[in-house]
């Protein structure tokens, strides 16, 4: 599967005028003020930009957890903005998985529970379910830490975790909002080599945001918010390809 | 799906077993309160039931003078044997008639003494009751009718005189009167009114009113009715004689009372089964507190679990699907408390019913209700914090901390 899209690809992600509102009257403020953003199959996109500058904010829209106040936005070909709760949840089943930031793992969970949710609500049989979430835990190299839980494995094994429970499905999007936040520049280059090769091995189109450059370099493609809206938005040759 | 759902609910469960345990106590209280309420009313009501038919089945008890209350009888002139004979004679459908009198006298054997009941009784006094003697035997026909110093002791007054030793063939003294033992009665235990039905001295009628009364007087007749005769129709037949006999005007009172141990059995039961049904319902009561503390804590665990929720929601779970994983960890956990109720109410009520000496009797319907009782108890107490998690915004859940 190519990592380049070609001007024929329809768009899997299709955002155009998007603005999000959050409170009313004078205590109103605008997160998002008109994005325009359109990512193809394959891509792997870096989003940054300053703290409050909608990056979190454009992540939940194209994660389908949150809807624009105005504008469009399409993922493959589908307007999500005229979808009910439970068709936007099917979608996130089906079609995306999230690493967000703060690792979100349930606690008290072994590592392996963790990765088994997104499948269980897939409906996978028994022992599917469970090959799949333990190859899963040897992709992001956690062989032998399947039975351990969250307060139990160090910030860098938690995110793998993360990733692992967002990648089991083979989704078609990874949407990844800060993954190497909280852990040091070596745990963070080994994060980035796995998302890296998750978009160039399975070709999982990959959005991620983050703060700092290092990170941004192994993208495709760099996406600047600045104050809700996109600044820039440059393609380069990945670290990695 | 629903498997799927019940795998996350039990999942959660086993991640807080103490929490659970404690969630579903309320639960195991109330199960266990109303089924051992219930099956230990049941196994009262058999045993009283039992007790009074032991007295002898279809058995009336006629005695002089009105009935004021329990126990209270206001003066009236006692019956003559002729009224035994004439109720043999009239009443048709009867098994047997037995006229006894009876006073408390205290008994002499060697240095031992003893206060008891001492009855003149006539031979159908055995059939009547349903009673026969142990060791020994009956009186004769002679011993009856010349008023013979013989007596037949029940078990306690053998116990209280002779110990281990036996009683017949040896001589007790009643007041004036030397008496020779020649059978002791079959143990028959505590009434349920709580008094001893072994405490007691038997002799001839006649040995009664001649040696002891120094009258002809009849304390008491007691009338078997033979199977299959109305117990009703017998007692107004003897009521309408005995009015006749004794020269009642027409529109006064009886001054005597026809009781039939039937109604009374009827009514005791009644009683008991009433005070059953009074405990089953505060037990019940029990139970619906037990639902409510569930309702409380799974609503504790949705606000304590909130961001789970959200993370579940931005996985890909559905409204429904949280909804029902709640719903259903409230079922397992309170359909879990019902059976640990069961449980510990069968080991429980078998124990209180073997220490109270009280027939166990296995309710499966009781135990049934009682468990469909407490999974409804989930239902209806587990739906609404269940809503609650479902209707989260799962990005309002995901900021939660
Ligand atoms: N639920 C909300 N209610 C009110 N305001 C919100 C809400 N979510 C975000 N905002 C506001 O929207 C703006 C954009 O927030 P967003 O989380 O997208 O920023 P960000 O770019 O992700 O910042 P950071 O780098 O710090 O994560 C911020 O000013 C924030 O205060
Ligand atoms: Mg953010």
């Amino acid at each position: 599967m190519s990592a380049q899209p070609t001007a024929f690809d329809a768009p899997l992600i299709e955002l155009s005028g998007v603005t999000k509102s959050y409170g009313s009257g004078s205590a109103s403020m605008q997160a998002l003020r008109g994005v325009d953003l359109t990512i193809h199959q394959g891509e792997f996109v870096a989003i940054m930009g300053a703290s409050g500058s909608g990056k979190s904010t454009i992540m939940n829209i194209i994660g389908c957890l949150d809807t624009p106040t105005t504008g469009s936005y399409r993922f493959k070909g589908i307007a999500v903005e005229q979808l009910d709760r439970n068709q936007r949840a099917q979608l996130r089943r089906y079609e995306l998985g999230f690493v967000f930031q703060g690792f979100n793992l349930l606690s008290r969970t072994s590592a392996l529970e963790n990765v088994e949710l997104p499948l269980i609500y897939r409906g996978l049989p028994n022992a599917e379910r469970r090959q799949l979430a333990l190859n899963a835990l040897a992709t992001v190299g956690l062989n032998g830490w399947a039975s351990h839980t969250p307060s139990e494995l160090s910030g860098g094994q938690q995110q793998r975790v993360a990733i692992a429970r967002a990648i089991v499905t083979q989704p078609a999007v990874l949407l990844a909002d800060e993954p190497t936040g909280n852990l040091d520049s070596a745990r963070s280059v080994e994060v980035m080599e796995m998302i890296t090769r998750f978009n160039q091995e399975s070709g999982i189109t990959v959005v991620m945001v983050t703060h700092e450059p290092d990170m941004a370099a192994f993208a495709s493609r760099v996406v600047h918010f600045h104050d809700g809206l996109v600044a820039s938005d440059k393609r380069q040759a990945g670290v990695a390809s | 799906m629903i498997w799927n759902t019940i795998l996350l609910a039990l999942r959660e469960i086993r991640r807080n077993v103490l929490r659970s345990f404690l969630t579903v106590l309320g639960i195991v209280i109330g199960v266990a309160a109303v089924i051992i309420m219930v099956t230990l009313g049941g196994g009262v009501t058999v045993k009283v039931g039992d007790q009074i038919s032991s007295l002898g089945s279809n058995l009336l008890i006629i005695t002089p003078g009105k009935r004021m209350g329990p126990g209270q009888v206001s003066g009236a002139g006692p019956f003559k044997i002729e009224d035994a004979t004439a109720i043999a004679r009239e009443i048709p459908g009867l098994a047997g008639v037995a006229p006894m009198s009876s006073r408390a006298m205290t008994v002499v054997f060697g240095n031992q003494n003893w206060s008891t009941m001492v009855s003149g009784i006539t031979d159908d006094y055995f059939s009547v009751r349903g009673w026969a003697v142990q060791s020994g035997r009956e009186f004769n026909a002679s011993e009856l009718r010349s008023g013979a110093a013989v007596c037949i002791v029940g078990a306690t007054v053998q116990t209280k005189l002779f110990g281990n030793q036996t009683a017949v063939g040896n001589r007790i003294r009643l007041q004036k009167i030397a008496c020779e033992v020649i059978g002791v009665m079959e143990a028959k235990g505590q009434s349920t009114m709580g008094t001893d039905q072994d405490d007691l001295v038997l002799m001839p009628l006649r040995t009664f009113q001649r040696r002891i009364a120094g009258n002809t007087d009849v304390n008491m007749i007691q009338v078997s009715a033979q199977k299959g005769v109305s117990t009703e129709k017998v007692q107004r037949d003897i009521e309408r004689l005995l009015h006749e006999l004794r020269h009642i005007p027409a529109n006064s009172e009886n001054d005597f009372n026809v009781m039939d141990m039937k109604e009374i059995t009827k009514m005791l039961t009644n009683t008991t089964k009433v005070l059953t049904g009074l405990l089953g319902a505060v037990a019940a009561v029990s139970l619906l507190v037990g639902g409510i503390g569930i309702m409380n804590i799974m609503l504790v665990s949705v606000t304590e679990r909130t961001r789970e929720i959200g993370i579940r929601m931005a996985i890909g779970a559905m409204e429904r699907e949280v909804l029902l994983q709640f719903l259903v960890e409230a079922i397992v956990l309170s359909s879990f408390g019902g059976l640990i109720g069961i449980v510990l109410a069968l080991v429980g009520s078998f124990a209180i019913a073997s220490a109270l000496s009280v027939p166990f009797i296995f309710n499966a319907q009781i135990v049934l209700i009682a468990f469909l009782f407490s999974a409804a108890v989930g239902v209806i107490f587990g739906y609404f914090p269940a809503r609650k998690a479902a209707r989260l915004d799962p990005i309002e859940a995901l900021r939660h901390e």
